[in-house]
């Protein structure tokens, strides 16, 4: 039992485990999936739909926040990244053909990989603290985006394109084998080979890791470029399910909701360490809390402030100090004799 | 004569804004006058304001994320308690101060006593007090009291025809005000050692937790009294307003010359960040033809070369130790 305790999954899937459980009580039908023309419907179904360019997002953010990063640029990537798929395909004499939307989808995968070394260089090769260099592109990133749809909201009309967000797959939809397989590459990469181990050594020490001969401005330009890629395909996710691309609210705030992710799933902002496998239970509570609070008839304006008192409730936990002081609290309460101080009168 | 080096940046800021604004004059009709630059003040009153106390935060090392959301709940306090609550303006408007400034507080105590990284901290800050003002409305309310709409008309006549509103007297106060703290009280010296070194300050015996908690305040403080200012210019409260600003806020005092680790810069430069993202969007509204999106992407550019030109100087410096 103490070991399943200690276990990195355990606390956020109790989260998790208590979020639905509530939603069962609250509202019974909430577990119930039917099957309609070969597709799978319900609130399960759509959590994991609508959840998967966070996941995806956030798991190219632990990578970068286990090296000590932060990448505050992805939202804007995420809308870049859109931008460019449905303005290459909305150009098209004919937007469902399977070589425009390829095309489509192959340059804004490699503008969103060249967004991602733009970020390492700046990390990596300058040498400038995570924070501000991803801020630069988060800053101008929307700009760009903006530049990209002419400040207007472009619609395709591709069912082609369409089926990567919305589409469905074994009546499953699209997008969660998308992700399924980002996470598994991401998974095998970093836990079947010695890239893994490279990336939490340059988290806990750079230089020590780079005398130890790891290169560690590789590993780092890698994980932004990583992390780059991973906000692309959200931003192709997202533009495709509603058929459009919106420069201006595509991925809004979403470099806080992934960071969220990140933190909830027990990845240290200090880096040295990363859960892949938290991180996605991680962006699922954050999901299934966003849904709870839209069915529960709460204004989803609510979401706000939850989000803010969990982030601040996980860091506290987090934090070795906030824990030592409860645990001196509780101890002295129990035990009033420590409290008293010998004073010293002059 | 010799150049300081630490007076580099602030140079080049100061540099940056007379080339902007003599390109300005030269390729635009009607761009060179007092009015121009009376203007740049009228509508950057709130960044000025809010850059002032972020440059204290980031001068001791850290860093507030929270600015645009507590401008945006003042706003949002102001306008429900004015015109929904009828509570009179001469207590709605220290309410709110005071509430921005306990506001910042919790957020300096809890980084300090509990060892949070700033950012994660006041990133929490930013979404709890956007949420709060949703909580109050998720609509505008608008704003049609007497004394509200009197401020906001308000017109201070300068020699020479131009004028400036009451927001720009408040802002220019406040700057006056920040360099006296910054470069002639011990807080401010408190807050360049802490910046410098945390651990140094510590040492020597200043009053760490003091000053740094005492830095969020101040800047929680001066986003309310931004929220205030912007309450006046837009007469409204909206949740979405101000959304972003924290970035242009640091993009302001990063341009400004102070240095993102913390210890050097001077609050004038952080008058000239704000002043060149004023005049950068007065010239793209004067050009008319360029998309007011230009104005991230400028801004964007302009950060990566001050963090650049940063690196430099710090790198010259390091290496002239050796």
């Amino acid at each position: 039992m103490n070991r399943m305790m200690r276990h990195y999954l355990f606390w956020p899937l109790c989260v998790l485990g208590a979020l639905l459980l509530f939603n069962l009580l609250y509202s019974p039908d909430f577990f119930s999936i039917v099957l309609r023309d070969g597709h799978l419907y319900g609130s399960l179904i759509d959590i994991l739909n609508f959840g998967a360019p966070l996941v995806l997002v956030a798991i190219g953010m632990t990578l970068v926040i286990a090296t000590k990063g932060i990448d505050l640029s992805v939202g804007s990537i995420v809308a870049i990244s859109g931008a460019i798929a449905c303005l290459s395909i909305s150009k098209g004499s004919d937007q469902s053909s399977l070589g425009l939307v390829m095309t489509a989808i192959l340059s804004s995968l490699a503008l969103s990989l060249v967004l991602g070394l733009w970020n390492g260089f700046l990390v990596a090769g300058a040498g400038i603290q995570p924070i501000i260099a991803t801020l630069i592109l988060m800053v101008a990133g929307r700009g760009i985006a903006q530049l990209v749809t002419s400040g207007q909201i472009i619609t395709v009309d591709s069912s082609t394109y369409e089926y990567i967000g919305a589409g469905s797959l074994a009546t499953l939809p699209f997008s969660i084998f998308i992700v399924a397989a980002m996470l598994i590459v991401a998974l095998l990469l970093t836990r079947k080979t010695a890239l893994g181990l490279f990336i939490e050594s340059v988290g806990s020490n750079p230089t020590a890791s780079r005398l130890a001969g790891i290169r560690s401005n590789m590993v780092i330009m890698s994980v932004y470029i990583f992390c780059g890629l991973c906000a692309g395909i959200a931003g192709l996710l997202l533009s495709s399910n509603v058929s459009s691309a919106d420069g201006n609210n595509a991925g809004l705030w979403y470099e806080l909701d992934a960071i969220l992710a990140v933190v909830i799933g027990g990845t240290s902002l200090n880096g040295g360490r990363f859960y892949l496998m938290g991180t996605v239970i991680g962006a699922l509570i954050i999901q299934t809390l966003t849904t709870t609070i839209y069915m529960i008839g709460v204004p989803p304006e609510i979401t706000l402030v939850v989000k803010s008192v969990v982030v601040l409730a996980v860091c506290l936990i987090q934090s070795e100090t906030f824990r030592s002081t409860i645990m001196t609290r509780w101890k002295t309460r129990n035990y009033p004799g420590e409290k008293e101080v010998v004073r010293h009168v002059p | 004569m010799s150049l300081n080096r630490k007076f580099i940046p602030i140079l080049v800021t100061f540099g940056l804004f007379v080339v902007m604004f003599a390109a300005g004059s030269f390729r635009y009709t009607g761009f060179f006058s007092l009015q121009v630059l009376m203007n740049l003040l009228i509508d950057n009153a709130f960044l000025l304001i809010t850059a002032v106390g972020m440059s204290f935060v980031i001068l001791s090392g850290g860093i507030d994320l929270s600015v645009g959301s507590i401008i945006a709940l003042t706003t949002m306090v102001s306008a429900s308690l004015v015109q929904q609550q009828g509570w009179p303006p001469v207590v709605v408007i220290p309410l709110v101060l005071v509430m921005g400034a306990v506001f910042g507080y919790g957020m300096g105590a809890i980084i300090h006593y509990f060892k949070i990284q700033p950012f994660i901290v006041t990133l929490a800050g930013m979404f709890l007090a956007r949420g709060l003002c949703y909580v109050i409305s998720i609509d505008t309310i608008t704003i049609d009291n007497a004394f509200y709409t009197s401020v906001a008309q308000t017109k201070i006549h300068l020699p020479g025809g131009s004028f400036v509103s009451i927001s720009v007297i408040i802002a220019l106060v406040v700057i006056a005000a920040a360099i006296y703290i910054a470069h002639y009280t011990r807080f401010g010296r408190n807050v360049y050692a802490l910046g410098g070194s945390e651990q140094s300050a510590l040492l020597m015996g200043l009053p760490v937790a003091r000053t740094k908690i005492l830095v969020y305040t101040l800047s929680g403080f001066c986003s309310a009294l931004a929220g205030v200012v912007f309450t006046f210019y837009m007469l409204s409260g909206y949740g979405l307003h101000a959304v972003g600003l924290e970035l242009d806020t640091i993009a302001a005092v990063v341009i400004g010359g102070t240095l993102l680790t913390g210890g050097v810069g001077y609050v004038i430069g952080t008058f000239f960040g704000v002043m060149i993202q004023g005049i950068i969007q007065t010239i793209i509204s004067f050009e008319g033809t360029l998309s007011s999106w230009w104005t991230k992407i400028v801004i964007g550019l302009l950060l990566f070369f001050f963090i650049l030109l940063q690196r430099l100087l710090i790198a010259r410096r390091s290496t002239l130790k050796l």
